[in-house]
């Protein structure tokens, strides 16, 4: 059943790249976790993180044994369970900080709304490739995708967590106009978005409303709480200079300035005790492992592989720009959380899940059955 | 190619970015993380004041002072604390166990040390400001309650916020530490009292001390309440009261506003303040008075004779009776073997509906009852209010208990015995309400047929006394009868105290007209024939004492419901309470009307 070829074809520099990528995070989690700590005890985050990345090399693994088509038959049935857990998640979830966004399955807390970014993506993909054409696609092509994502997207957008629904359309649209849609639906489309904008603005929105949004565009709109975590995060990242503090020095990281150190602004801990070097040496495993991504896109054969690949690589690309820019001050303040680094089981999974079908397809490129 | 050329364009902008942070401005961000000067101090935000209807100021926040520690720069540790428990005359190690205990994300945050500290070792911290680096002293907001016991159950007291609750995401503005209501108008008015935070980022010095305010965003006050309750009506009720256990609602009968609730014994709700002590709550706990029970609502009494009004009200709308119907009272009804008895034992002879409640003949009431039935007795007593909550804007009321036929065959799986019913009609046996619902019931008796839901806060207004919502009376519903009816029924009640042989006809007030019932409610229950001189029985197996009444009779502007528990009889232990209210309520009327003339002649 399993073909010898698949084991040839096998994308060893991948895997080893990912491997690299998380034997960083763990290093740089570690230290945020423990910064402050006297005792020696391996904190209890550190070891749950280790754990959830053995559960997503597995996890992974299981990814490549199905041929990658088989994702593209069955992907109303993976998009309806997801559906599905969203919809359990927004009835019988649990609250954390004012919005219902976890599901407690035994001892474990899975954020719904990750998984539905794979899920979304292999859908995307089963329907543009049936319908791609070189002159673009037209309205009634886009009839099916614009249902897959408004569906989840409200779902998500009442949790409340307007971040990953925009997220979620974010990657949609990307992978949309990649497979590229006639002219005339562009400005369409573009010119109906800008025109809803104020009509939302003026009469769709509360004033409570407006002023999260704002703030969320302009977090020094609130120097008490976004605008403060964005200060704290340059002073951490700026501190750090060329070559950092040193491993475990950082001073701003062991006063627990940022109360999200060890999830969305770990890569403050980076730029603080490694410097710009240490930075740099993320950026480009992470710039790597995009293009890595991007070359089995464009070299598979099958449509609906390479437009999964492209998807995944979209998905992998936000989150780094989103997260990135948000720690240096660049984009507004959003629990999007760094691939591979931030502390956060449901993230590392999809992550693993999202590689672990770029493997897939990168070792059945050739095979265009 | 166009995804990688987007690819290399933004991983560029942000290495860039990363360049123009750590190398150009590094220097500036390292001196900066050096003395991590960058804070954030909150200022509280004071809560809502509470005034009585009258604006007299019922609640207000006075400033404590807090004595806290910012770890970081309390350095060294050990000899900070050692000079601070010398002035505070604390241990070292108990100051080390309060920090020990606020955890790990503390160093840079003010953490309490001792909270509401007096003025003299404020002072004595003051003066050793430099000895004490990072050692500070915070002004908190704290409640006041200005009138100590006074109208406690229906103000209600604060408490600091749990975990859960903090979890709940429930009060967004609120953080550890802080302080909700939990009792009384405190708790169910929470999301008007209170304030919202705000704050100041300042950059301080090596000492923690501040330089310079970078940002400011201003707290926002909480809103005031204004209460229906009149704070001197409540104190007298209070003060008659007094040392027994007891409880007294007024309303407005034209619109539900609560005048007076007060429950005996009461609490001081300054104990509260900053956490009860363990001996303090154990002493409220273990009083047999149930100091923390609002007895206008928790406390469920049999209604006794207050509940003829009922029985008479079916029976009118049922037609068992009308206004010119009698029954024979001889001093007890025969009903099966068994003798009901009168309160009465010498009898009262041939009375009709309006006689039978001023004297509150229990033979007549038997009858009626008998030929209405359980079901319909009980569908007029739901109909009036009770046996369900009023509504009130309180936590915890109870709802009474209003026996059917169906409700004992699920609870005990028996079937009503008849008999029962007679017991049931003159209030006692299964029956079970509240002072407020009696309350409520009287004043819609008095008001022509209201059922009002009673109300607590007339208006919320910001600090500036600009009125931000008015709260609307609510009418809950009509009683179940006629006008015409009512009007029987309300004689009646009149010539409980204006009739001859009326059972309060000693509570009269010159001037002013009252209506009401009294009531003497068994605690427990005694054999046919037995006798007792209660006086020689214990207090606690002493009757309870009702008294339910409007004023003035014909345009009421009071209703009260008054129980003393124990107090034996309605008519002397209740009633006079009533009267005193109305007087202080109503006032000396200007011009003496016919009323007092008829008065006189029937002094006896």
């Amino acid at each position: 059943m399993f073909d010898r070829r698949l084991i040839s074809n096998f994308d060893w520099g991948f895997l080893l790249l990912i491997f690299v990528i998380c034997i960083l995070g763990l290093t740089i989690l570690y230290s945020a976790v423990t910064a402050g700590y006297a005792g020696n005890v391996l904190p209890a985050l550190f070891k749950k993180q280790v754990v959830w990345m053995a559960v997503g090399f597995v996890i992974m693994m299981g990814c490549l044994v199905i041929d990658f088509k088989e994702f593209g038959k069955l992907h109303l049935l993976i998009y309806a369970t997801c559906v599905g857990l969203l919809v359990t998640t927004w009835l019988a979830g649990h609250t954390g900080g004012g919005s219902q966004r976890w599901l407690v399955l035994g001892p474990v807390r899975i954020q719904t709304s990750e998984l539905m970014k794979i899920s979304l993506i292999i859908s995307l993909a089963s329907v543009y490739a049936d319908s791609i054409s070189p002159e673009g696609l037209g309205f009634r092509h886009l009839i099916k995708p614009v249902i897959l994502c408004i569906i989840p997207f409200s779902l998500i957008v009442i949790q409340p967590d307007l971040g990953t629904g925009l997220l979620l359309l974010l990657i949609a649209g990307c992978l949309t106009l990649f497979v590229k849609v006639e002219k005339k639906v562009l400005f369409t489309l573009v010119g109906t978005g800008l025109s809803l904008v104020p009509l939302v603005w003026f009469f769709g929105l509360k004033a409570y409303q407006k002023d999260r949004i704002l703030t969320f565009l302009n977090p020094e709109r609130d120097p008490l709480g976004a605008g403060y975590h964005i200060i704290q995060s340059k002073i951490a990242i700026g501190s750090g200079m060329l070559t950092g503090k040193g491993f475990l020095h950082g001073t701003q990281n062991a006063l627990n300035f940022l109360p999200e150190q060890h999830t969305d602004f770990i890569l403050s801990v980076l730029a603080e005790e490694w410097g710009l070097v240490g930075c740099g040496v993320l950026l480009t495993l992470y710039f790597i492992l995009l293009f890595w991504g991007l070359n089995i896109s464009y070299s598979c054969r099958n449509m609906f592989g390479s437009l999964l690949a492209m998807g995944v690589s979209i998905m992998i690309f936000w989150q780094i720009f989103i997260n990135v820019g948000m720690v240096m001050g660049l984009m507004p303040v959003v629990g999007v959380p760094l691939p591979l680094v931030s502390y956060g089981g449901s993230s590392v999974v999809t992550n693993m899940v999202g590689f672990g079908i770029l493997l897939n397809i990168s070792m059945r490129k050739f095979n265009t059955a | 190619m166009g995804a990688g050329l987007c690819i290399v364009f933004i991983f560029s902008v942000l290495f860039l970015r990363l360049v123009y942070l750590q190398m150009i401005r590094g220097e500036e961000y390292r001196r900066l993380s050096m003395t991590n000067c960058v804070r954030l101090k909150s200022i509280k935000s004071s809560r809502g004041l509470i005034y009585d209807r009258n604006r007299n100021l019922l609640v207000d926040n006075r400033p404590a002072f807090d004595l806290t520690i910012v770890l970081e720069d309390a350095k060294p540790l050990a000899t900070t604390l050692e000079r601070l428990a010398e002035l505070t005359g604390d241990s070292c190690e108990d100051l080390a166990a309060t920090i020990e205990k606020a955890g790990r994300s503390a160093f840079y945050k003010p953490l309490v040390l001792k909270r509401d500290i007096t003025r003299d070792l404020l002072a004595v911290v003051e003066a050793h400001q430099f000895d004490l680096p990072g050692i500070h002293i915070d002004i908190e907001p704290t409640r006041n309650y200005i009138y100590k016991k006074t109208a406690a159950h229906l103000i209600g007291y604060l408490g600091e916020i749990n975990k859960e609750e903090l979890a709940s995401g429930k009060f967004p503005n609120v953080r550890s530490g802080d302080s909700i209501g939990r009792y009384g108008v405190e708790k169910s008015f929470e999301a008007d009292l209170q304030g919202k935070r705000g704050g100041h980022q300042v950059e301080v010095d090596v000492n923690g001390r501040v330089i310079k305010i970078l940002k400011t965003v201003e707290p926002v006050s909480g809103k005031d309440l204004i209460l229906t309750m009149d704070l001197a009506l409540q104190q007298k009720a209070e003060t008659l009261l007094g040392e027994n256990d007891g409880a007294v609602v007024a309303l407005d009968p034209s619109n539900g506003d609560v005048l007076v609730m007060a429950s005996s014994p009461s609490f001081d709700q300054n104990d509260f303040i900053g956490g009860i002590s363990n001996k303090k709550w154990q002493i409220l706990r273990d009083d047999p008075g149930k100091p923390m029970n609002n007895k206008t609502i928790q406390a469920e009494y049999p209604p006794a004779s207050t509940y003829k009004i009922i029985t008479a009200l079916a029976g009118l709308e049922e037609k068992v009776i009308d206004r010119n119907s009698t029954f024979f009272c001889p001093g007890f009804y025969k009903f099966g073997n068994r003798r009901y008895h009168c309160w009465n034992k010498y009898g009262h002879g041939n009375l009709n509906v309006v006689d039978a409640i001023a004297q509150s003949c229990d033979v007549f009431f038997y009858q009626t009852g008998e030929k209405v039935g359980v079901d319909a007795l009980a569908r007029y007593a739901h109909g009036s209010g009770l046996g369900r909550l009023t509504g009130i804007r309180l936590a915890h009321e109870h709802p009474g208990l209003i026996p059917t036929s169906a409700w004992k065959k699920k609870r005990f799986k028996e079937p009503w015995q008849a008999g029962e019913t007679l017991s049931i009609s003159i209030g006692q046996g299964f029956n079970l309400v509240t002072p407020l619902q009696m309350a409520v019931f009287i004043s819609a008796i008095g008001n022509n047929g209201t059922l009002y839901r009673p109300r607590l806060v007339k208006s919320v207004q910001d600090a500036k006394g600009q009125v931000i919502r008015e709260i609307e009376p609510e009418i809950a519903g009509g009683l179940p009868a006629s006008k015409a009816n009512l009007a029987i029924v309300r004689q009646g009640l009149l010539d409980v105290v204006h009739g001859n042989r009326g059972t309060a006809r000693h509570i009269r007030l010159p001037g002013v007209q009252i209506a009401g019932k009294t009531g003497t409610a068994q605690v427990f229950s005694r054999k046919a024939g037995e006798k007792f001189d209660n006086k020689k029985l214990k207090r606690t197996l002493q009757d309870h004492a009702w008294f339910v009444c409007y004023a003035p009779a014909q345009d009421p502007k009071i209703a009260i419901a008054v129980i003393i528990e124990h107090g034996e009889h309605g008519s002397s232990a209740a009633a006079p309470v009533a009267k005193e209210l109305i007087h202080a309520y109503l006032g000396d009327p200007e011009i003496p009307s016919a009323v007092v003339k008829d008065d006189q002649e029937s002094v006896e």
